[in-house]
């Protein structure tokens, strides 16, 4: 691979990379926050694309290379090899396979993990807060699903009781068949996603297909199930009515 | 790691025929140095400069002449890269339809999140790495790290705290101070000991597990001792021949910011390729690997600690990460837990990829190994101890 092809290489996969970050597409793969450190890598993989393009014409113009400054301690005797035109070898072809990541970023864009992950994942670990504030105002009051489960599993629903609520998740199936409302839970990329999973109770069934994304109202309930994966407690949720909605920028929790 | 990089260059062949018996890392250098030299000419034929210098090296090196004429025959890489984009852009729909199965979909959501997840670190840690091999003298490191390499290791290691960043970055770097003169062992010991011990990962240990902070504390302590005990049994027992830093006469351009972008677009192309490995072996494994296995394992002591151990390997996750995995494995011990944070920053199959990648095979081979053993032994230990 000469130093075109890999300077062609670092463009695309710089490219990808802002490109993803700035369509938000990233979102999918890694944390919000990794936004700022992956845009100035974008810009770095470019930058070092553009220099070695640059260098590779200018020195293919002027070619025995300019012996100017000496500063270095390697004072070579002039036979240019430390800086000859293209050294091809250990020239790491390896370098090849980076073509992978820009074929799946600009060409087939991954979806967010979705049920499969879900099913095959342990829950995530609760972490019990001493207190849990008061609900925001609302009705229905709108709480995500990992501050859900906590608070109905550490925290009896004491802060749940009487309030009408709003979570959205994907559906995924359940151990018994029976749809369950899911979040993957990301603490750095989509390699370390969990699953945080509620169960669906009450009368109104929610039959959308796995994977498709939906929003529940409903009431706190006192059943608790076990996750067959890593036999963590899961809280359940009666559900007074739902509806389908489309996948949310931020998929993971 | 001894004689520098211009004396061989400078005198010629004569040194380098008495390094071959002599020194051994020399003569591997050399070795990389005339092979190196002599394939440089395949692509470089356009290059005039390198014409005074061709008869010599064909001359010590047969070889040479022969990878020469065959390069003649060759496609350059840029028209086959050329051809393979306009495959992929014509070839989109299909190729698309491909990547449907839910197993798959997941497995290449995985691979693209590991490689976006490590792209900043791989490149800030090649950045430094440059700047380490072109604009950091070498007398720096001589009156930064003791001069005694059995001292060196340890302030190496506790130097690791400075890197925030995870493994990905620190082996370019790693392989920067082994080519600046640092001593193999202290480079090694940094090398394990940065990503396990910076403020970010402790950081992150002690949210995952609320309520434990001496699981930082054991996690920082474990891991600096593991980092120093193999940088002094490679003292004692490594060869120096076992690493094979490729020959990088790029770094001693004369003009340092060529050399500067010249060190970047190699390591990235080279350890970013490797990390391309060890991403999808890293994928392949979270999507074939369910979690209901690991519960039949978590029972038995000795197996949950040594199941996890081979968890860090083979999952790979980036060591700010892996606290929160290893808080929701909560059906593993404690101790168990622990090995799993010393051993994934240090041994996986990501860092032995990029290890065989920077350091040649007979290193990782050797290395990655008997890293593993010292730090499930040395977490377990610190393990019962601590928590």
């Amino acid at each position: 691979m000469n130093k075109l092809t890999q300077a062609v290489i670092m463009l695309l996969l710089g490219g990808s990379i802002l490109k993803a970050t700035i369509t938000d597409v990233f979102l999918r793969y890694v944390k919000a926050g990794l936004r700022p450190y992956l845009l100035v890598a974008g810009v770095l993989l470019v930058a070092a694309a553009v220099m070695t393009i640059w260098f590779e014409l200018r020195s293919g113009a002027t070619a025995p290379a300019d012996h100017g400054e000496h500063e270095h301690e390697n004072e070579e005797d002039g036979d240019g090899h430390g800086h000859g035109h293209d050294h091809a070898h250990h020239e790491p072809r390896v370098g090849w396979l980076l073509i992978l990541p820009v074929i799946a970023l600009l060409l087939i864009t991954p979806p967010a993990l979705g049920s499969y992950a879900a099913g095959q994942a342990g829950a995530v670990a609760l972490t019990s807060d001493s207190d849990y504030p008061p609900l925001p105002a609302g009705d229905p009051a709108p709480i995500g699903l990992l501050d859900y489960a906590s608070r109905a599993i550490f925290d009896g629903g004491k802060s749940l009781s009487g309030r009408t609520l709003q979570l959205s998740g994907f559906i995924t199936p359940g151990p018994d068949g029976h749809p369950m409302l899911a979040r993957i839970v990301l603490t750095c990329c989509a390699a370390d996603g969990r699953p945080i999973k509620v169960g669906l109770t009450g009368s109104a069934t929610v039959d959308a297909p796995p994977d498709s994304w939906v929003q529940v109202i409903g009431v706190y309930s006192n059943q608790v199930g076990k996750d067959p994966v890593n036999k963590s407690d899961v809280a359940y949720v009666e559900v007074k009515s739902w509806q389908e909605i489309t996948e949310p920028k931020q998929p993971y929790a | 790691m001894s004689a520098p990089d211009s004396t061989t260059t400078r005198h010629g062949m004569g040194p380098e025929d008495i390094d071959w018996t002599a020194a051994t890392t020399t003569a591997d250098e050399a070795a990389k140095r005339a092979g190196g030299d002599g394939s440089s000419h395949q692509a470089g034929q356009e290059a005039p400069p390198v014409q005074t210098a061709a008869p010599r090296e064909a001359a010590a090196q047969p070889e040479a002449a022969q990878s020469e004429s065959r390069a003649a025959k060759r496609i350059g890489s840029l028209e086959i890269l050329a051809g393979v984009l306009v495959l992929l852009v014509v070839l989109r729909s299909p190729l698309g339809g491909l990547v449907s199965g839910a197993k798959l979909q997941t497995w290449t959501t995985v691979f693209v999140s590991v490689l976006v997840q490590a792209a900043p670190f791989l490149v800030f840690g090649v950045v430094l790495s440059a700047v380490i091999a072109v604009y950091v003298p070498r007398a720096f490191w001589a009156r930064a790290l003791p001069s005694h390499p059995a001292l060196a290791v340890p302030a190496a290691g506790i130097a690791g705290v400075i890197l925030p960043g995870c493994e990905c970055g620190s082996v370019p770097i790693a392989g920067s101070l082994i080519r600046r003169g640092v001593t193999p062992a202290a480079a090694l010991a940094f090398l394990l000991a940065a990503p396990a011990i910076n403020p970010i990962v402790l950081t992150a240990t002690v949210i995952a597990f609320p309520g434990r902070p001496q699981m930082a504390i054991a996690r920082g302590v474990a891991s600096l001792v593991v980092a120093v005990v193999m940088g002094w049994l490679w003292l004692r027992l490594g060869k120096p021949e076992w690493i094979r830093l490729p020959h990088r006469p790029d770094l001693d351009d004369d003009s340092r910011a060529r050399a500067f972008w010249a060190a970047c677009r190699h390591d990235i192309m080279h350890a970013g390729g490797f990390l391309v490995v060890g991403a999808a072996a890293a994928a392949t494994i979270n999507v074939v690997v369910p979690g209901a296995w690991l519960q039949s394992l978590a029972s038995n002591p000795v197996v949950s600690v040594l199941a996890l151990a081979v968890l860090a390997v083979l999952l790979s996750i980036c060591s700010e990460a892996d606290a929160f995995v290893a808080a929701s494995l909560t059906q593993f011990s404690l101790t168990s837990r622990l090995v799993f944070l010393v051993v994934g920053p240090m041994v996986d199959l990501k860092l032995i990829s990029m290890q065989t990648g920077v350091f040649g095979r007979r290193f990782a081979f050797r290395f990655a190994p008997a890293t593993l053993v010292a730090a499930i032994v040395i977490g377990a230990g610190f393990g019962a101890v601590l928590l």
